[in-house]
């Protein structure tokens, strides 16, 4: 099937088309994608699920402008990013896209200040001006008093916190959250899926989370299902597709 | 700008996990430190060996040679040469000299060995400058008495003074022990030369002429009168060119010998370096997967490994170069001269322009470890790795 049943009826800011992606292993060749279409307004919270090889990690790559399809087209924001060089994509993501990792991916010699900063040391903003927009995004997730302590000095789900407001702090177009809460328990889990809810809620920002978890997905505005590299549902919250 | 700054962020953070690395940084640490220390301990026997031919030797003295000889062994000159070369305008002091090898007893081994013997006028503590009695008395010219040179004492036996010693017919007597300032000369045993020349059946002939000019200026002067004066066949040069050009096989063969050891070692140095660096990588794979997905560039990625390697390239060729100096500089040594066939003695010398090469040659293979390993972490596939443990 193909996507047509968007929440809002704002254009979408991710228009996939076609796309097909494949890989070869050991001289076999595996259709990730498969001819796929969708679309994501704009403020839209958007729950991507599907069995373990369904695509939709490749799918969440592809938009995040981290892998290149193999055929197809990728438009975020009204960028073609399919025709990006790796420099270029490099300095779109670090424009448009923030990323939630599942394991967080927090460096661990720096503090959460100083992860939080990251990004923005690809900006031209000043140390004070830099300062402050961590201080903002740490307060935005509720970690405003750790911010010094390393990653190591967390829990779980003070990590992911830490690494949402890494996602947020340059104000990106998107936000793409692999599994978010795939490596926190339930409680943790929760609070960090309130805290997404709150920023698409509240700021209006886009989202396109990667999930297993049926209680995760609905959090989301919509759920769309993957299997095997093609889009067999897209659910709105509360409807049937 | 902000590229210098991702350079600089990147670099910061790899530096500090180093210390989650300790074993293989040390590793390659310890590894670049051997080469290096090798590599200056090695090329410091060179420099000294050069530096005991030359470093003492002043740019106003010359020395006069029959002109098809290129050495003092090979070289003769008649007594009306000598007279005419003597009578030179401009001349603040001169030796006319005789040169031989004779064998005397190693301390070390026991077993015998060349020592030059040479055979001095009057005026060649003068000529020189710089010659000291250290122990002992000057020879007395007209007897069978000889001074030797301080190194030559402390390598050979039968060289303390009231020792004697026989060559041939005759028997000399030790009488005193000088000092040239570490000089070449302390490599020798000094005698009067009309002695030296009746013992070696030499008539009245000569080996060379020493000449003290009034300024380093007046050489080509020199030169030019002498070369130009049609009773003679001679060549003149400054007695510094002519003891560079004398261990100039030597040190050339201790350098490149130093330098073909070096990289041997410095090969598996290199590997050593290579392979903490790739676990570097390895181990970072997911940090540094993360940077790129948050647009970091490629190139402050490989930089950044670059930089880390060379840093660990640069502390270990600091602790070899620190280790070659405390281990070799001013360590006493001695010799065979190629050119001469006659032992010199000479110390290790670490110099500075040595140390400069140490930090240059760990510097490359800090760069050469560090080159592969920083292409692979640039090339690292973002999306596979962001997921790695």
């Amino acid at each position: 099937m193909t996507d047509s049943n968007a929440s809002t009826n704002d254009a979408p800011i991710v228009s996939v088309r076609k796309v097909e992606k494949t890989f070869r292993r050991g001289g076999e060749e595996i259709r990730v994608l498969d001819a796929l279409d969708l679309d994501v307004p704009k403020g839209e919270f958007l729950a991507l699920m599907g069995p373990s090889g369904s695509g939709k990690t490749t799918l969440l790559n592809l938009i995040g402008g981290l892998d290149q399809p193999t055929g197809g087209s990728v438009v975020v924001a009204g960028e073609h990013i399919e025709d990006l060089s790796s420099r270029e994509l490099a300095d779109w993501r670090a424009e448009n896209i923030g990323f939630v990792f599942q394991f967080y991916n927090l460096l661990p010699v720096l503090s959460a200040a100083r992860n939080v900063e990251l990004p923005l040391l690809l900006t031209s903003l000043s140390r004070a001006e830099r300062k402050r927009h961590v201080a903002v995004a740490l307060e935005a997730v509720g970690l405003s008093h750790r911010a010094s302590h390393t990653p190591r000095t967390l829990s779980g789900g003070e990590q992911q916190r830490v690494g949402i407001a890494r996602a947020i702090v340059t104000d990106p177009t998107l936000l793409l959250c692999d599994e978010p809460t795939g490596d926190l328990d339930r409680k943790s889990g929760d609070e960090i899926l309130s805290l997404l809810q709150a920023l698409n809620r509240d700021q209006g920002k886009t989202i396109i989370m990667v999930t297993h978890d049926p209680h995760a997905s609905a959090r989301a505005a919509r759920t769309v299902h993957l299997e095997k590299g093609q889009l067999v549902s897209s659910v709105v919250a509360g409807a049937m597709a | 700008m902000n590229w210098l700054l991702q350079v600089l962020a990147i670099t910061s953070f790899s530096m500090r996990t180093i210390p989650q690395r300790r074993g293989p940084s040390i590793a390659a640490v310890v590894g670049i430190a051997g080469v290096v220390a090798v590599l200056v301990g090695v090329l410091s026997i060179a420099a000294g060996f050069r530096a005991a031919l030359t470093s003492k030797v002043g740019e106003d003295i010359a020395i006069v040679l029959r002109a098809s000889a290129d050495s003092e062994s090979t070289s003769g000159l008649e007594r009306e040469a000598v007279r005419v070369i003597l009578d030179s305008p401009n001349i603040e002091s001169a030796s006319a000299e005789l040169f031989s090898l004779i064998n005397l007893p190693r301390r070390s081994t026991g077993t015998d060995s060349n020592v030059a013997i040479r055979g001095v006028s009057a005026d060649a503590s003068k000529v020189r400058g710089g010659i000291t009695i250290l122990e002992g008395r000057m020879f007395e010219p007209g007897r069978n008495e000889v001074i030797a040179g301080a190194g030559a004492a402390r390598s050979f036996a039968k060289l303390n003074v009231g020792d004697s010693f026989r060559v041939g017919t005759n028997t000399w007597n030790v009488v005193g022990v000088f000092s040239s300032g570490g000089g070449s000369e302390e490599s020798e045993v000094w005698t009067d030369a009309a002695i030296l020349q009746s013992a070696y059946d030499r008539g009245d002939s000569y080996n060379s002429v020493l000449v003290r000019l009034p300024t380093p200026d007046a050489f080509d002067a020199f030169k030019d009168s002498l070369t130009g004066d049609p009773r003679l066949k001679v060549k003149v040069l400054r007695l510094s060119t002519y003891l560079a050009d004398q261990g100039e096989m030597l040190t050339e063969f201790i350098t490149g010998l130093g330098f073909a050891i070096a990289s041997l070692m410095a090969l598996g140095a290199v590997f050593g370096a290579l392979n903490t660096m790739y676990s570097a990588v390895a181990g970072r794979t997911r940090e540094i997967a993360t940077l790129r997905a948050l647009g970091f560039g490629a190139s402050p990625i490989v930089l950044s490994v670059l930089a880390e390697s060379l840093v660990l390239a640069l502390i270990g060729g600091a602790l070899g170069a620190g280790l070659a100096y405390a281990a070799f500089n001013g360590y006493q040594a001695s010799t065979i001269n190629w050119q001469t066939f006659s032992q010199i003695a000479f110390a290790f010398a670490v110099t500075p322009p040595l140390l400069v090469a140490a930090i240059v040659w760990a510097a490359l293979m800090g760069l050469v470890g560090g080159f592969f390993p920083a292409l692979r972490a640039a090339n690292i596939p973002i999306a596979n790795a962001l997921r790695e443990g």
